[in-house]
Formats: C-alpha cells, sequence, structure tokens
C-alpha cells in the first residue's frame, strides 16, 4: 500500500518523535530517510549536553516508541514531491511513489563544509579535525592525531560556519558552544594530562545547566577559555597545528601550538530542506524552511497540508527538535480532523 | 582521516593571453633591476607576446598610500593617469610588476566599481589636473600571473629543472606571496588569500618542491611604516627573523617571492640577522637565495645569471645555480656593461662576520 495518511521526509529525532505521536494518534505514517538508519545526526553523537544522556539510549527509546501504523522507508532520497489538486501529496523516490494527506518535512540540517575555511587548513593539514570527526573519537574512547600520538594540547575553535558574514552565516548555530564544554570534559576525563583551549567570540550558555557545565569545565577540567578568533592555522614540521589569534580580553596577540585543532562546524540547510525550500518557494534568508508564522503556526507554512518540524527550519538542540516533532504532529492531527 | 594531498588551490582567475601595458615598480628597479628587464626579455623572445614599457609612466603611489601620506583620491587620479597613458597606447591588459601595485590598482579599480561616482570624480580631477581621459583595463594581471599562465610555455623552452643535480632529488622552495596579492581581493590572486598557487606552481612546474612552513602567509617585514619609520625598522627585522626561523628545520634551497619589497627584506635582512643574531640560515653560512619569479623563469632558461642581475642580491646565488647545475663565469660577475671590472664586495657571499 503506497497512500498514507502522513508522509514524514526524515528519520531524525523531529521527524521519529513526530511519526511517534502520529502513530498513537491511529493516523498511517510513511518516514522516508535517505541513510541506512533512522535517527538522523543523532547516530554521530554519543552523550548529549548538558547532562551526558546517552544518544544510543535515547534513538533506542524513540525506536522502541514507534508503533504499527509507522513504516519506515531507508535509503531512499527524495526526487520530487508534488502537491495535487485535492491537496494530496506524492512523494517520488528511486523506487517508488507514495502518497498522503499531508506532508511534514523533517529533512534537518548538514553540518558546515569546515573546508570553505581555508585559513584554518581543513582537509589539508590532517591534525586539524571538527567537532564531528572529534565526537566520533570520543565515542571510540581513544583520542589520538592522525600519526597515533596521545594529544597533550588541544584548541576548540567556535563559530566556524556561524556568525560569519564572509560565509553568509549570520545565524548562530545554538548548539556548539555547549557542544565544546561537553566533548572538552569528555577529552579530560579519557586524557587526565592533557591541556585544553576553547577560543570563543562570547559564549552562549541559554539552556537550563549549560552555565553549571561550563562553570565546571573550568574548575574541575581547568579548560582555558580564551576570548578571541583564530586568524590562521598552520602545520608544523612535527605535524603539530600552530595557531595565531587574538585575545581579545587581553588586547594581545597569540601564538599556540597545538596537537589536535577541533573546528565547532556550525549547522546550515540541508541538501533536501534546500531542494524543498526552493520547490515550494519557502526558503528564509539562509536556505532553511520559513514557517506559516513563527509564534503561533511554527510546524504549518503558507501551502495547505505541509508542515515543518526540528532543524529544517533552523538551528535547534535535540530536546527542541522532539518538542517541535510534537507539535508538528498536534497540527498536523488539527489538519486531518478538520479537512 | 585522508592524508593531506595538495597544499595549494588551483582555481584560476582570467589573464589576458597578449598585448600587454607593463606597469614597472619603483624599488625593484633600484633592488634588482634585472627582474623586470628579464620579464620583458621573457615576454617577447621566450614567449613572442606584444608588451609596451611605456617610458613616460611612474609611481602608482602605493608606498605612499599604506604610509597615510597620499590620500585616496590623489592615488586614483594618478593610477587614472597610468590607465590614460595605456588608452593612449591602445592597450587594455594592464600587467603591474609590484604586487603593492597590483593590490592597489584592484583597490581602486573595486571602489570605482562600486562606487561609480568616486570614478566619475576621479576622471574630473584627471581632466583638470592635465587634460587626460582613461578607459578603464579589461583586464588586469600581476607580472607573476603571466608567468604562472605560462609556465608549462616557459618549461618546453628552459635548459635547467629544479632539480639537485649531485642528488637527483627536487630543490625543495619557500613560496612567499606578497600580502597585497590576495590577502586584501582574495578572488584576484590564483589560488586565492591562504593556499596561493601562483608560486607553488611555478616551483612544482619546474621541478622542485614546495615546502608548506608555519609562517607561510606571515608578513616579509616590510609592512612600509615598520621599516619606513626608522624606530620601527626592528619590527620590520623581527618579521623576516620570524620567518626564516620558522622555515629552517624544512631546510629550503630557496626562497621564491613575487613581490619587490618581499624580494628586498626577504633578501636584505639576512644579512642583518647574520650581523645581530650571528646565524644563517643554511649549512654553509651564506643565506638562502632570494628570488623574484622573472630571475627564476630567467635562469632555469639559460639566461647568464649576471645579466639577471643575481649579483645585486644580498645573499649570493652560487649555492643555489651549482645545485642546478647552472654554467655561469665568476670572473664576469662584477663586469659592467662594458666589460670592465668594478670593485668587488669583500665579502659577498659570506654572512657570517
Amino acid at each position: 500500500m503506497n497512500h498514507f495518511d502522513v508522509i514524514i521526509i526524515g528519520g531524525g529525532p523531529a521527524g521519529m518523535q513526530a511519526a511517534i505521536r502520529l502513530g498513537n494518534f491511529n493516523y498511517k505514517t510513511l518516514i522516508i530517510e535517505k541513510e541506512k538508519s533512522i535517527g538522523g545526526k543523532l547516530t554521530q553523537w554519543d552523550k548529549l549536553f548538558p547532562d551526558f544522556y546517552s544518544a544510543e539510549e535515547l534513538l533506542q527509546n524513540l525506536t522502541r516508541q514507534l508503533n504499527e501504523n509507522v513504516s519506515i522507508l531507508t535509503e531512499q532520497e527524495v526526487k520530487d514531491i508534488e502537491n495535487t489538486s485535492e491537496n494530496e501529496w506524492t512523494v517520488k523516490t528511486a523506487d517508488g511513489q507514495y502518497s498522503s494527506k499531508a506532508l511534514l518535512i523533517a529533512s534537518g540540517y548538514d553540518f558546515f563544509n569546515a573546508k570553505r575555511k581555508e585559513e584554518f587548513g581543513y582537509g589539508i593539514y590532517p591534525n586539524v579535525i571538527t567537532s564531528v570527526e572529534l565526537e566520533a573519537m570520543i565515542k571510540n574512547g581513544k583520542i589520538t592525531t592522525l600519526d597515533g600520538r596521545i594529544p597533550q594540547k588541544i584548541a576548540y575553535l567556535q563559530c566556524v560556519g556561524s556568525r560569519d558574514e564572509k560565509v553568509g552565516n549570520h545565524y548562530c548555530s545554538i548548539n556548539c558552544c555547549i557542544c565544546a564544554v561537553k566533548q572538552s570534559i569528555e577529552v579530560k576525563e579519557l586524557l587526565p594530562d592533557v591541556e585544553q583551549y576553547c577560543f570563543y567570540m562570547d559564549l552562549r550558555m541559554a539552556g537550563q545547566h549549560y552555565e553549571e557545565l561550563y562553570r565546571t569545565s573550568q574548575e574541575k577540567y581547568h579548560v582555558q577559555f580564551i576570548r578571541g578568533r583564530i586568524s590562521e592555522a598552520a602545520s608544523t614540521f612535527d605535524n603539530r597545528i600552530q595557531i595565531k589569534a587574538e585575545n581579545t580580553l587581553l588586547s594581545t596577540p597569540l601564538k599556540l601550538t597545538v596537537d589536535l585543532f577541533v573546528l565547532m562546524v556550525g549547522m546550515e540547510a540541508s541538501e533536501t530542506t534546500r531542494f524543498i525550500s526552493q520547490k515550494f518557494n519557502i526558503s528564509n534568508e539562509y536556505g532553511f524552511l520559513q514557517s506559516k508564522q513563527r509564534y503561533c503556526s511554527d510546524n504549518e507554512t503558507e501551502i495547505k497540508g505541509l508542515f515543518l518540524a526540528g532543524t529544517c527550519k533552523r538551528p535547534m538542540t535535540i530536546p527542541k527538535s522532539l518538542k517541535d516533532g510534537d507539535a508538528a504532529a498536534n497540527a498536523i492531527f488539527d489538519y486531518l480532523k478538520n479537512r | 582521516m585522508e592524508l593531506k594531498k595538495r597544499f595549494w588551490n588551483e582555481y584560476q582567475k582570467e589573464i589576458a593571453d597578449d598585448h600587454y601595458f607593463y606597469a614597472r615598480s619603483c624599488i625593484r628597479q633600484s633592488f634588482n633591476p634585472g627582474a623586470e628587464a628579464m620579464f620583458l626579455n621573457i615576454m617577447k623572445d621566450n614567449l613572442h607576446k606584444d608588451i609596451i614599457d611605456e617610458a613616460n609612466q611612474h609611481t602608482c603611489t602605493g608606498i605612499g598610500y599604506h604610509t597615510d601620506i597620499v590620500p585616496f583620491y590623489t592615488t586614483a587620479t594618478i593610477m587614472a593617469r597610468l590607465f590614460s597613458l595605456m588608452t593612449e597606447a591602445g592597450y587594455k591588459n594592464y600587467v603591474p610588476s609590484c604586487v603593492t601595485s597590483f593590490g592597489l590598482y584592484v583597490e581602486v579599480l573595486e571602489t570605482w566599481k562600486h562606487d561609480p561616482e568616486t570614478l566619475e570624480k576621479t576622471r574630473e580631477y584627471l581632466y583638470k589636473a592635465c587634460k587626460r581621459e582613461f578607459e578603464l583595463p579589461e583586464n588586469i594581471a600581476h607580472s607573476s600571473d603571466i608567468i604562472y599562465k605560462f609556465r608549462n610555455e616557459l618549461k618546453k623552452q628552459m635548459k635547467y629543472q629544479l632539480i639537485n643535480k649531485h642528488t637527483g632529488q627536487p630543490l625543495r622552495g619557500v613560496e612567499h606571496v606578497g600580502c597585497h596579492y590576495a590577502k586584501v581581493f582574495p578572488a584576484f590572486g590564483e589560488g586565492g588569500a591562504e593556499f596561493p598557487y601562483v608560486l607553488a606552481g611555478l616551483i612544482e612546474s619546474w621541478g622542485g618542491e614546495v615546502i608548506d612552513y608555519p609562517e607561510r602567509r606571515h608578513c616579509c617585514g616590510f609592512g612600509f611604516r615598520n621599516y619606513l619609520v626608522l624606530t620601527n625598522r626592528s619590527y620590520s627585522v623581527s618579521n623576516t627573523y620570524k620567518k626564516l626561523e620558522s622555515m629552517e628545520p624544512y631546510q629550503p634551497d630557496f626562497i621564491l617571492t613575487n613581490c619587490p619589497g618581499c624580494n628586498m627584506f626577504l633578501d636584505r635582512w639576512q644579512y642583518t640577522i647574520a650581523e645581530t643574531q650571528h646565524k644563517t640560515y643554511d649549512a654553509e653560512g651564506k643565506g638562502i637565495p632570494v628570488l623574484s619569479h622573472e630571475e627564476l623563469a630567467a635562469l632555469l632558461l639559460g639566461y647568464d645569471p649576471w645579466k639577471i642581475g643575481l649579483q645585486m642580491h644580498q645573499v649570493q646565488c652560487e649555492s643555489l645555480m651549482d645545485k642546478i647545475g647552472i654554467a655561469y663565469n665568476p670572473d664576469e660577475k662584477y663586469a659592467d656593461i662594458n666589460g670592465n671590472q668594478l670593485t668587488p664586495p669583500d665579502k659577498p657571499d659570506f654572512l657570517k662576520i
């Protein structure tokens, strides 16, 4: 059967949470996911901030709650979407065609491609890595440089691809500040002798318990936070990374050689998100999707039957994505009931 | 994680094929007078290109502008006069010899483009000053861009390669691209600002190996006010010192630059550092030879090193020529244009005192 009440494009946290609710409302729901398994970017994280809750456990919890009303298609990239005159939706993938009464977009985000910030040498110098790659090391319980050394010094740089006029992303990605705090604590637990430096413009610890974790990282884990931008990174003779920065609190230039240089990459609209935003002309200035009205109709669009959830709209944390999935399911419930 | 494969960006900018108006550098003609002559020789005799070396040209005011002595409209008007010479001669492709000039031409052209009122004012000032008019260049490229564009054609004509004849290994070159080449307007440089390919491409194409080192992007130390204001000169030297210290572990055979100022300071300050720090950066105490893009091209093409003017350098280039296997006559090193011997320096090839 290829007809559903709701099709959800994207099986990340927002899409999964919406599917749980819609399944519980007895709506026949289909999740179309382009990756091999559902979970979205959640599958790339080890523990979540600020409480170090296991990402895997969260994924298992979400998966367990999906009931028999929910079907899942993986490794299916959306090729086209059509909105028919009867307000029916048709989604085409390489393998088939699926229709529904309502369509929920939860196509998420991509990480900023750090190669675009040439001055940091990502993709050129092997010991310049992204926060995503560091998370993979933390997940494996082993943090080394490319040539297998145990790092003695690690530097983190915030706002790579966020709040950056040069790359066209003026917005804050919300997650990176607290993510660096979390990762630096995890790294220190794995490598007790490591020295860590975190370069920032300003630290945005706006979530519950974020400020406390930031304080803990300094007092207990001795992470040094330096206000200032790094201007360039270069490889040394022994494959370490020399970074140049300005300490904007002390108004002094600073040069530091570290073993690993971690770029805290921001969030950008995913390829699928961009495709949909162009297809239905609902793009905001950064390629994310624009909801109908931010305060009261943030899961709806100007197009009848088309709904949005999660980071396809803007950067969000995982708890907010989950709540947004809930809210989208409620909006769809109202729509289908009154249809 | 995959190992790094390439340092340098190869993205290209548009460079005209022929018919160039050449704008000389103020300081290069004093410090390395053979470099510009070699560029013109290469363009005419090796590449058979049409290039004009206009006799009535003058400064671009770059040094004055960057030391806050010359205001913008004065600079723009003086540049407009140079463009009027180009227009009068029937050329549209502008080729500055100097990186400072190149960066400033681009700055003025971009200002005119984004603020057309400034262009109209400049036209008015030029006409009031000397009754001249001008067209904007259709293409602007630094002379190192031109050598880069034709690097493979030149390679076919080269007698020598950047190979150590004793070991058969590629010679190791440090490339130093002048700050104003692409740091101000990255899109106007071959390869952009961070990993410019304009000089690295020459070294690679001509058989050598490019060295990347931590202070590669650092300023040579000229910095205009750093040098021109006497009390700042230690700052100028300290920048060069920082670069030399940083490149030392890689043991470069030569330094390649595309900027008259960089060539001057990376070369001359090696002597100052030898005097003050009692240190040189090669095994023999002779310093690391510093060549410009035209000088290196001419050397490999087989031009006489003394006609290139390499004896005018502070760090003498025989060590590099011996590694490459370039034939030269030491007796002609200090001969004048008529073959008469001039008084040679006491210790031309040893920096350590």
